[in-house]
């Protein structure tokens, strides 16, 4: 199966070759195309990106080869992609860091380095609690933390300066609070931070539902709220912050598809096409569902301006928690 | 009864089989390649499990981890290489093993010791998961502090060198655990604003640099040692019911200490195999023949690593959080295959978790016959003369850590590790205790810097807890015994003069 299509792409390259005087350019892809995973492979970006890479493969006939560049926190990753030559045979997954490094002054790159192509996916961050904590709704909880003192509720998530956390200023902001009036506890992820929060050793926790879900459905911790416009499907119980406290912040961790800049425009709406068919499909959906990924859908122009809203809300949540740098 | 029945009906379906054979000669192969992990061999499976029925995705999972762990001590005991980090611990032993001719008996014992570390692993999974997974969680930042500093101090235990160079490369390793963004912080240290340098310094590139690259450096520059005998090897398992018998209470011990590390999240297969073969020694009757080519290290350290392997599905299953890196990617597969973590999965679907006891045992047991195919392949490399193994070695290397991250710089850094561990080498300063301070780094940094801003700065809360109080009463008394016993000597030759 894989041999036929493969001598049938040869015969295709070969004749787009031959009639290359003709037509000014062979049929877009002739050859395999690389998709570059800033993360490591095994994490949730890598499996976005896998489940994408073989579902764009059967749309476009050629190869979808993932390939993980990980290293400095995503900087190598993102660099690779961007730096790529624009001619649509290297493209990559970027992910919200893009629009939170250049703050923090780790790289040049942000978001108009890239040609976007599409918004697969983004997961708002949750409020989690303990299950024996006090608090039974998000209201009750922003009451206790304005009748805190600075530094006295603990929460966690992410490291210093990742997106959860910059969820939780960006939260405390929107209350009128200081954004380290809660003070943050970096972790190695949301996985040790919910542990840490099941073990006593946390207030709450902002990461995003489905990273919280096992423990949760293990009765250790509840979800207060999410931090989004609307409520996960998944998730139905929980409600967002704007029904509990009629605050309209929003923030997310999203996913999307990007390549180089300047890549020629027929390519990039081939491209963008392909992904709508994929984020249409069945298969997809599956994925989504079964691990708890939140489905966000926008084309090239709505993922542009998805990002421009994301850089300047997380630039605005940075500079409120003292992280811009440079 | 009916729900073991079909977890056996599972199990025995034909691509669960296919599955499980496949991944285990995958595995053994990935684990022996110095630079390719367990956790990369898992991750690699990933994209296959995407086409595979849940129980096989999760097969192939459990068994190449395992397969990968064990296979990970042949290269350390035919040419001082550890395969894995896992590995590391114990390299330098089982190589003096084979240069005293008993090379069959070193891997024999990995491999047994190995089978046996999974089997009590699993029943402990089986047996004692709620439990296991309640200690789990009453684990908080204070108690990683003291565990994590107990490792360190098996740096000093498992030296054959002084204590104090020991304690140097140490603290060197924690400095090039210092590098990058990845901090407490999250501030940039030593980066020098190379962006390479921002995902800080990687335990693979430097393992693989400091042992296999630096192995390579010194057989260029002294002669070819007197070949070992040309012989077949004997019988791999014939010496391993004595070890067995000899060495029971050691193999227990180390049985327990990889279930409860393997439990704890963020402690892995590595720490184990460091703990207990520090134990290992230290308890010993005759700890001066440790370093040379001693048997009882292997036994204690194969079997703990292999039983952690299996005790960090308990809170991975249970609640979702990864016990180590292996599992962090098995939770992944396990959503995907609607085998969502938590405690319904042991309830409504029993019968798909015997199913992976099942695998559990199955894999543990078929890693015997594969394992020895496997040792009898490797050691036709003790017969190739050594110009034609040391290139391959290095280029090996450089592929295997190429492909942590497709990244040329870390290809760059085991060049880097391979001179920096040659110099040491030649000085008399252990590179294991090196590697195990990149290892432990920063665990010790994160549990320290974020027990403190938990505590607002309070000292107290690292001896308030129960389990944490225990843990620092430990990790006083293994900082105090040295200086007690020189106390006491100097006494005591006070006395009589």
């Amino acid at each position: 199966m894989i041999k036929l299509t493969r001598r049938g792409a040869l015969a295709a390259g070969a004749l787009a070759g031959l009639a290359r005087p003709v037509l000014a350019q062979p049929r877009y892809p002739a050859r395999p195309v690389q998709v570059i995973v800033p993360w490591g492979a095994g994490g949730g970006t890598d499996a976005t990106a896998r489940i994408v890479a073989s579902l764009l493969e059967k749309e476009m006939g050629q190869p979808f080869n993932v390939v993980n560049r990980t290293g400095g926190s995503g900087v190598v990753g993102h660099a690779a992609i961007a730096q790529a030559a624009p001619d649509g045979y290297t493209i990559g997954m970027i992910t919200v860091e893009i629009c939170m490094m250049h703050w923090q002054g780790l790289t040049e790159l942000k978001r108009t380095s890239y040609t976007p192509l599409a918004l697969m996916n983004e997961d708002p961050p949750g409020v989690q609690v303990n299950a024996g904590s006090p608090y039974q709704d998000v209201k009750a909880l922003s009451e206790a933390i304005k009748a805190s003192r600075p530094g006295q509720l603990k929460a966690s998530g992410t490291g210093q300066g990742g997106i959860w956390h910059l969820a939780l200023a960006g939260w405390l902001g929107a209350i009128g609070l200081r954004a380290d009036h809660v003070r943050w506890v970096p972790s190695n992820g949301a996985a040790p931070a919910m542990q840490d929060l099941a073990a006593g050793g946390l207030d709450l926790v902002t990461c995003s539902v489905p990273e919280a879900r096992a423990i949760i459905e293990a009765g250790r911790a509840r979800s207060l709220a999410i931090m989004a416009a609307q409520r996960n499907p998944q998730f139905p119980n929980v409600p967002t912050l704007n029904e509990s406290l009629g605050i309209t912040y929003s923030v997310g961790a999203w996913r999307g598809l990007a390549a180089p800049l300047n890549l020629p425009a027929p390519i990039a709406q081939q491209l963008t096409a392909a992904l709508q068919k994929v984020y249409n499909g069945q298969e997809f959906k599956d994925f989504m569902n079964a691990r708890g990924f939140a489905m966000t859908w926008g084309d090239a122009g709505q993922f542009e301006r998805h990002m421009e809203q994301s850089d300047a809300t997380l630039g605005a949540a940075m500079r409120e928690a003292g992280l811009v740098r440079g | 009864m009916g729900t073991l029945l079909d977890a056996l009906a599972m199990v025995a379906a034909a691509d669960v089989l296919i599955a499980i054979m496949a991944s285990a000669v995958y595995g053994l192969v990935v684990g022996s390649l110095p630079g390719l992990s367990a956790t990369m061999a898992t991750a690699l499976l990933v994209p296959v499990t995407f086409y595979l029925s849940p129980i096989a995705a999760v097969a192939t999972i459990i068994t190449a981890s395992a397969m990968a762990i064990f296979s990970g001590d042949i290269p350390g005991a035919l040419m001082r290489i550890p395969g894995t980090p896992a590995s590391a611990a114990y390299t330098d032993e089982a190589y003096a093993m084979t240069r005293k001719g008993q090379a069959e008996l070193a891997l024999g014992a990995g491999l047994w010791f190995s089978a046996i570390g999974g089997i009590v692993g699993t029943l402990s999974l089986v047996l004692m998961a709620p439990l296991l997974a309640e200690m789990a969680l009453s684990f908080s930042t204070y108690e990683y502090f003291w565990l994590a500093l107990l490792g360190l101090m098996c740096a000093t235990l498992v030296a054959r060198s002084s204590p104090i160079k020991a304690i140097a490369s140490m603290l060197l390793g924690l400095l090039f655990a210092c590098v990058g963004i990845e901090n407490p912080g999250g501030v940039p240290r030593f980066t020098f604003g190379s962006t390479d340098l921002l995902g800080g310094i990687e335990v693979i590139p430097a393992l693989v640099g400091v042992f296999a690259v630096s192995e390579v450096m010194r057989a260029m520059t002294t002669p070819e040692p007197p070949p070992l005998p040309r012989r077949r090897f004997g019988s791999i398992l014939a010496g391993q019911w004595g070890l067995t018998k000899k060495y029971q209470w050691p193999m227990w011990r180390g049985n327990v200490i990889g279930i409860i590390i393997g439990v704890l999240p963020g402690a892995g297969a590595d720490m184990a195999a460091w703990v207990s073969y520090a134990m290992s020694k230290r308890f010993s009757k005759e700890p001066e023949k440790f370093g040379t080519g001693h048997p009882e290290g292997l036994v204690e350290a194969g079997a703990s690593n292999n039983a952690s392997l299996a005790s960090g599905w308990v809170p991975a299953l249970l609640f979702g959080i990864p016990g180590d890196t292996i599992t962090a990617i098995a939770i992944g597969v396990l959503y995907m295959k609607g085998l969502n973590p938590g405690p319904t999965l042991f309830t409504e679907r029993a019968s798909s978790m015997y199913a992976l006891y099942i695998i559990f045992v199955l894999a543990n047991i078929i890693m015997i016959p594969l394992g020895i195919a496997m040792i009898r392949l490797a050691s036709l490399v003790l017969r190739a003369p050594r110009a034609a193994v040391m290139p391959v070695i290095v280029l090996i290397c450089a592929v295997g850590s190429f492909a942590t991250g497709n990244n040329l710089f870390s290809v760059m850094l085991v060049g880097l590790f391979g001179i920096i561990g040659f110099v040491m080498d030649r000085n008399g300063y252990p590179v294991a205790a090196m590697v195990l301070g990149i290892v432990m780094g920063t665990m010790v940094e994160q549990s320290f810097v974020t027990s403190l801003i938990k505590s607002d700065g309070d000292i107290l809360p690292f001896f308030e807890r129960p389990v944490s109080a225990v843990l620092a009463a430990m990790a006083i008394a293994a900082l105090l015994w040295p200086v007690l016993v020189w106390a006491m000597r100097r006494l005591r030759h006070a006395e009589p003069a």
